[in-house]
């Protein structure tokens, strides 16, 4: 074999032409990049913090650290799909009579695509995930998830996807096909190169975590709940969990699948959605379509339940309408399998088809305005309290009101063959995924923060972001419905006619704004962790909260509850403090927990590097690393001791610190 | 409007005789067997994908070879004989299990990768002799159909069968212990589920594939 053999086994079609240096934005990045990580590097190893890391984070299997994980992850990926945002409207605002703007037209439809893949895979899904993973376990008095092991093993692997994302920044390019990559575009013929590869790799791989994640969840949902919890009595919180949960697990299936049939047409040259040899693209889009509504809903229902928790905690009420908010959940559920084909009603399926999904759109509004109802009948005469939670979830059901009834201006096929892939569209899921997912992620992060941290929020710097932010969506995004309805359609990197520009600057001056939004946030975190013994809480308990996980410490023991509670009521732990229930302060047992592993993230890393392998075309590499990650899964199998005891002296040590504390706080 | 009462009061009388904590350890029922069913759940939607994909483009012979010139039945009623007994045979073996007899169950499991085995080589004999006849899944959107959705549950069963190959292992060097027999329950599931994954297969793509 000679020497181009060998290197093309190797490193498939990577050569040193893969990566940008003759685009100085990418330069600009990778050197910012390169100083921020040898930064962080430094400061780790300085402070000898890799032990720690490594022992305490990342192979903890502890439900608490992973659903914290993974918000540090969506945060920090939130900067990177905002950074993109930033550069659109940057890019829109200028690229006008005859100027080009900064960004050529292949750099712009990656970024476009980057935003997209990235916001809802790497940002609102680990956001969602890290929520329900922090929060559901302490609502249904649980001490860990069912598969403690599987959790940490899916959280890396959604790692390793938003890892191969950033990659394709500085090694080859991302795909220029838009979020969902159709054929025949992002076919081998129109797109021969990496980028929709990167696209496909990055997820599969995230896909698996979230399957898996999925399973998990409901398995947790269904067997371990506290006794006495039946499914009427769970918080809400934790229904909405249960509900996106089985939606992950009916949905991400087909989005395996269908990518799955993409990258055969890439990689074998089937014929699935090849305009030629009886291919058809439609196919795809159907099957994309099937996955992709439902993910919609699998982002705001989660977030739905972090609504009803605050609103009925800063109204210091019994959250109206209990059962209707469990059935109106459900029925979202259901309807959101029916209901994809209004993505594309310009496909062209007759009238009869395009009417039955125009109507099974409509009625999904009414189980969610039966929701805006409650929440609005919960505030009704209730003792509001504005604090930053509360702040969010307001700003939502005004803002969210308007993104679904453009959304049901949408479902009206005869309008939508009008305003289809129009900006008006952008619009409308920017305005229900901003107003809806983002503010209740916020909302989330306010209410729950103190339980996982031991303190408050900063609330100037709280009230700040989200100021910045609703005033900044309003700006950046009404001008797109108005650009809708003159006919502007999406992803165009330059415009002849003039007189749209200044739409375009008021988009920009609103997603400035909503920078300043975020770096409130960022200054908040920042604040708060410096005022930290200003902002202590030592009740656990901050917001006089009425669901279980205001019961234990703030942040809770490794074993979440020293004793499992028995729950009568709904809300548990309100009718606990009604009945002025107080701890249980002996008779501690050992208490049965699982062990740390890192199993979970060398397979993540086989994963990725198969994903990486696969996407260069280096096949020897690829079946290698398959290799390990199949060794090391069986491997793992033969580890039988799982579990540890806390030993009950421990636990009664750390209960007595906790009594201690409570009674210097009185 | 009855729950307005903005703090805990002391309306509902403090009854000393209800529990809110448990005494003694709480063991929720282990999750791994729902688990798993969810997870075959999920598998089942990636078949019903492939299944959708080959009932759209089944008929899309691009000018190429027909289900009806390509397929021969009698080689699949084997394979699918083969199948099916692998099937009847596992169930022995959970039998054996569940009476604890661990060298007979271990024969049967033996048995069933045996069949499973079996199927597999006639399954690739099938497509080699399909691509040397220049239908290969390239040819047309039916043979890409057809190629994915049999080669997926072929793939199905490779993997059944590096599991069984690891728990025989598992069981013989640490025993029928609760795990191992979890985990025996849950190959079970999962080999059975290709079973009637297969009877789709059958029906579906190769006696309806012959109709003209």
């Amino acid at each position: 074999m000679n020497m181009p053999d060998a290197g093309k086994l190797i490193f498939g079609r990577l050569t040193l032409e893969a990566i940008p240096y003759h685009e100085p934005i990418l330069v600009a990045t990778f050197a910012g990049v390169l100083v921020i990580g040898a930064v962080l590097l430094g400061l780790i190893t300085k402070h000898k913090l890799w032990g720690y890391l490594w022992n305490e984070w990342f192979t903890s299997i502890d439900h608490k650290k992973i659903g914290i994980m993974y918000m540090v992850f969506g945060v920090v990926m939130l900067l990177r799909g905002f950074a993109d945002a930033l550069m659109m409207r940057a890019q829109q605002a200028v690229a006008f009579n005859g100027n080009p703007g900064f960004l050529p037209p292949h750099h712009y439809d990656q970024i476009f695509t980057a935003h997209g893949v990235i916001m809802i895979f790497f940002v609102a899904m680990p956001l969602v995930t890290g929520l329900m993973n922090y929060i559901m376990p302490l609502q249904i008095g649980a001490r860990d998830v069912a598969f403690p092991f599987l959790n940490n093993f899916s959280f890396w692997m959604t790692v390793a996807g938003g890892i191969l994302v950033m990659v394709s920044l500085f090694i080859g390019e991302f795909a220029k096909t838009g979020w969902l990559a159709y054929p025949p575009l992002s076919g081998l013929e129109a797109s021969p190169d990496v980028g929709v590869d990167y696209y496909i790799w990055s997820l599969q791989v995230a896909g698996v975590g979230t399957t898996l994640s999925g399973i998990n969840l409901i398995a947790t949902i269904v067997k371990m709940r506290a006794p006495g919890m039946s499914m009427m009595k769970m918080p809400i919180f934790t229904w909405t969990a249960l509900c996106t949960n089985v939606l992950i697990v009916a949905a991400f299936p087909v989005l395996t699948a269908v990518l799955v049939l993409l990258s055969l047409d890439r990689y074998v040259g089937t014929n699935f959605f090849t305009n030629g040899m009886g291919g058809n693209p439609m196919m795809y889009v159907n099957l994309i379509w099937i996955w992709g509504h439902p993910e919609v809903y699998i982002l705001i229902l989660p977030v739905f339940g972090v609504f009803s928790e605050v609103v009925s905690t800063f109204s210091r009420k019994r959250l109206f309408g209990y059962a209707s908010m469990v059935y109106a959940t459900v029925v979202i559920t259901v309807l959101s399998y029916l209901v994809w084909l209004h993505h594309f009603f310009t496909m062209g399926s007759g009238a009869s088809v395009n009417s039955f999904f125009g109507i099974t759109t409509m009625i999904i509004s009414i189980p969610t305005g039966a929701k805006m109802f409650n929440w609005l009948f919960t505030m009704y005469r209730g003792r509001i309290q504005f604090e930053v939670p509360m702040l969010w979830t307001m700003g939502f059901m005004f803002t969210f009101v308007i993104g679904g009834m453009t959304g049901v201006m949408l479902a009206i096929p005869p309008a939508d063959f009008l305003l289809h892939n129009s900006l008006f569209l952008v619009a409308h899921f920017h305005n229900v995924i901003i107003g809806g997912v983002i503010f209740g992620l916020f909302a989330g992060i306010n209410y729950w923060f103190p339980k996982a941290f031991g303190y408050k929020l900063d609330p100037f710097w709280g009230k700040c972001s989200f100021w910045f932010w609703l005033v900044g969506f309003w700006l950046a995004f009404m001008p797109l419905y108005v650009l809708g309805f003159m006919g502007v359609t999406r992803r165009m990197n330059h415009f002849e006619d003039p007189s749209l520009q200044i739409w375009f600057q008021i988009a920009a001056f609103g997603a400035v704004l909503i920078a300043l939004g975020i770096g409130a946030f960022l200054i908040q975190l920042w604040v708060s962790y410096k005022r930290r013994e200003e902002l202590r809480d030592v009740t656990g308990d901050p917001w006089h909260g009425r669901t279980l996980e205001w019961s234990t410490s703030s942040p809770p023991p490794a074993y979440n509850f020293a004793f499992t509670p028995i729950i009568h009521e709904a809300d548990a732990w309100w009718d606990m403090k009604e009945r002025n229930q107080t701890r249980r302060l002996e008779g501690y047992l050992p208490i049965h927990m699982p062990k740390n592993t890192s199993a979970g993230i060398y397979l993540a890393a086989f994963a990725f590097v198969v994903g990486f392998a696969m996407i260069w075309h280096m096949f020897l590499i690829a079946g290698l690393a398959f290799l390990g990650l199949l060794v090391t899964a069986i491997g793992h199998t033969f580890n039988y001791k799982r579990d540890f005891n806390i030993p009950a002296d421990e636990v009664a040590r750390t209960e007595a610190a906790r009594t201690e504390e409570l009674a210097a706080h009185v | 409007m009855s729950d307005i009462n903005a703090m805990p009061s002391t309306a509902v009388a403090n009854n000393q005789d209800v529990e809110f904590w448990m005494k003694e350890d709480h063991h929720p029922a282990n999750g791994t067997l729902l688990g798993f069913w969810i997870y075959l759940m999920s598998d089942c939607l990636i078949f019903a994908c492939l299944f959708a994909t080959y009932g759209v483009l089944g008929r899309s012979y691009a000018g190429g070879p027909t289900g009806a010139e390509l397929f021969d039945l009698s080689l699949v009623a084997v394979n699918t004989s083969l199948l099916l007994l692998s099937s009847i045979t596992y169930g022995l073996a959970v039998l054996e299990m569940q009476k604890n007899r661990r060298g007979t169950m271990m024969a049967w499991l033996v048995v069933t990768g045996l069949f499973g085995l079996g199927f597999l080589g006639i399954e690739m004999y099938e497509f080699a002799e399909l691509i040397h006849r220049g239908a290969g899944p390239q040819r047309s959107a039916f043979l890409s159909s057809f190629f994915t959705l049999v080669g997926t549950h072929g793939l199905h069963v490779t993997f059944g069968i590096v599991w069984l190959i690891t728990l025989l292992f598992q069981v013989g060097r640490f025993g029928l212990t609760p795990a191992n027999k979890r985990r025996i329950l849950c190959l079970s599931m999962f080999w059975h589920f290709l079973d009637v994954v297969w009877v789709g297969v059958f029906t579906f793509v190769y006696l309806m594939g012959v109709l003209p």
